[in-house]
């Protein structure tokens, strides 16, 4: 079995929240380690709006969403967070008072005083392309993310996209593949133009194939896929022969297992704490950001702030039982300025 | 006030009023119309505002900018009157329009 990591705190999502969350244990020097399953930290911030303005931080007349991540993990350093990216947390278990056993879908184990959901809107997924009867193929030759390369060595592949996932994996894949084909819904693509002329020069060189389309239905039986429809931009309609097909449409976000976690939830999508701790009705499971809720919640990046000074009091009983909390500010306790780095 | 119909991928039709400087999403967020997610609360980031503009009402929404194009990218069943209605303002020109929403947004 997997060595288990021991941490004061385990928190689910590296969104603002779960980061700024880092900032307010660390002061009461609770350590903590970070799991997203985004390859990339900063939550929402980080990818759905990295170039767009927020304005509405206090103290912070104007900053991007990736320029706030940014902040947060400078602000952030002296406390030495762990992050586990590229990962879910799917199983939450009770196993002391309080201890949990946290299980992630890479088969990596944690055990932690405290939990700190800051899942957000939930995991961020694959889109899935609503094409009729999906389904079966899904996970045996459809396929929304490429995990091992090799898997994909001497096969017939279809590349549906047109950004940065779909032109960077045809880079990668080509060289391993039977034949490569790109499926584009249209002559401009998103990705980065140095990526995207290397893969025009592999159209000119005949290595790979460029198509301009959607697909429209699939072909095969039990799972193994023979081919995908396509209808073109000029509405004439063609049949592509593939084995496998990758669909790159971007990331949509879904609860996922947080609703298996036992946690009471309202409207089956959020968790009620109580405002004084941003505890969930469970004792040593708090939530705070954007998956919470409590009476006049906003989900608002400066209330999730708030939520997490909060709820680092509490939790800070949970991890040390026995010592006593003195309040202090940042600008005046030389304790706390040492944990900083800068006294 | 301007009318706008939405016509949902089962055909039902729902007419609705949506105030002139807001958008055609925000209007049907507003009056729960279903089929429009609008996950990113209009930044043009998601691609779940997805609708079809009937025939005849491209010209008074224009056409989608390159950011908008890209977003589409990211939509189903694209076609060229795709648009992402988080993206149409709502002016007394619209008065009237018609829009269609896909079976699914993502
Ligand atoms: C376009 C746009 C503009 C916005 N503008 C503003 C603004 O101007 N001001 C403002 O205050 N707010 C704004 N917001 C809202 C703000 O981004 C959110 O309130 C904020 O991101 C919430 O932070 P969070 O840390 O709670 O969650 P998120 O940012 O959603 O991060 C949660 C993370 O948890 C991960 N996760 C979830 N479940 C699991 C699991 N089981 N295992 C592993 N990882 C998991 C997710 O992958 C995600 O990365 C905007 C949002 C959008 C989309
Ligand atoms: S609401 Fe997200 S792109 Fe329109």
């Amino acid at each position: 079995m997997a060595e288990t990591i021991k941490t004061d705190v385990l928190i689910i999502g590296a969104g603002p929240i779960g980061l700024f969350a880092v900032f307010e244990l660390g002061l009461l020097d609770m350590k903590a380690h970070l799991v997203d399953i985004l390859d990339k930290i900063g939550g929402q911030c980080a990818e759905l709006y990295p170039e767009k303005p927020i304005y509405d931080i206090p103290g912070i007349p104007y900053v991007t969403g990736q320029g706030l991540v940014e902040a947060l993990l400078a602000q952030i350093k002296p406390f030495g967070p762990a992050f586990h990216l590229g990962e879910m947390v799917e199983r939450i278990e009770r196993i002391g008072e309080p201890m949990f056993r946290i299980t992630t879908d890479r088969g990596k184990f944690f055990e932690a005083k405290v939990v700190v959901i800051a899942a957000g809107g939930g995991s961020f997924q694959p889109k899935k392309p609503p094409i009729p009867g999906i389904e079966p193929y899904e996970g045996r030759s459809v396929f929304y993310a490429v995990r091992r390369m090799e898997d994909f060595r001497g096969k017939d592949i279809l590349i549906v996209g047109g950004g940065d996932s779909a032109v960077d994996w045809t880079l990668n894949l080509a060289p391993i593949a039977k034949r490569l084909t790109l499926l584009h819904r249209r002559d401009a693509f998103r990705a980065a133009p140095d990526s995207v002329n290397k893969m025009h020069a592999l159209v000119e060189e005949g290595k790979i194939d460029l198509l301009l389309g959607q697909v429209t239905a699939l072909q095969g039986s039990g799972g193994a896929l023979s081919g995908a429809l396509i209808k073109r931009a000029d509405g004439s309609s063609v049949t592509l022969a593939c084995e496998t097909m990758l669909p790159f449409f971007g990331l949509t976000m879904k609860l996922g297992p947080v609703a298996q976690w036992g946690i009471e939830l309202r409207e089956g999508e959020l968790i009620p704490v109580d405002t004084a701790s941003f505890e969930t009705n469970e004792p040593g499971i708090f939530a705070v950001g954007d998956i919470n809720w409590y009476p006049g919640k906003i989900k608002l990046i400066l209330c999730g702030f708030h939520e997490a000074a909060l709820m680092a009091q509490k939790a800070y009983h949970y991890v040390f039982p026995d010592k006593k909390l003195v309040f202090q500010y940042t600008t005046s306790s030389t304790s706390l300025q040492k944990k900083l780095g800068v006294s | 006030m301007v009318k706008i119909t939405y016509i949902d991928s089962g055909g039902t039709a729902r007419t609705v009023e949506g105030e002139v400087g807001s958008t055609v999403m925000e209007t049907a967020i507003k009056n729960s119309v279903p089929e429009i997610e609008a996950e990113c609360g209009g930044a043009c980031a998601c691609s779940t505002c997805h609708v079809y503009v009937e025939e005849g009402w491209k010209e008074k929404t224009g056409e989608p900018s390159p950011m908008e194009e890209d977003m589409l990218d990211f939509a189903f069943e694209v076609k060229p009157n795709s648009r992402l209605s988080c993206q149409i303002k709502v002016s007394e020109d619209l008065e009237g329009l018609v829009v269609r929403t896909p079976e699914r947004q993502a």
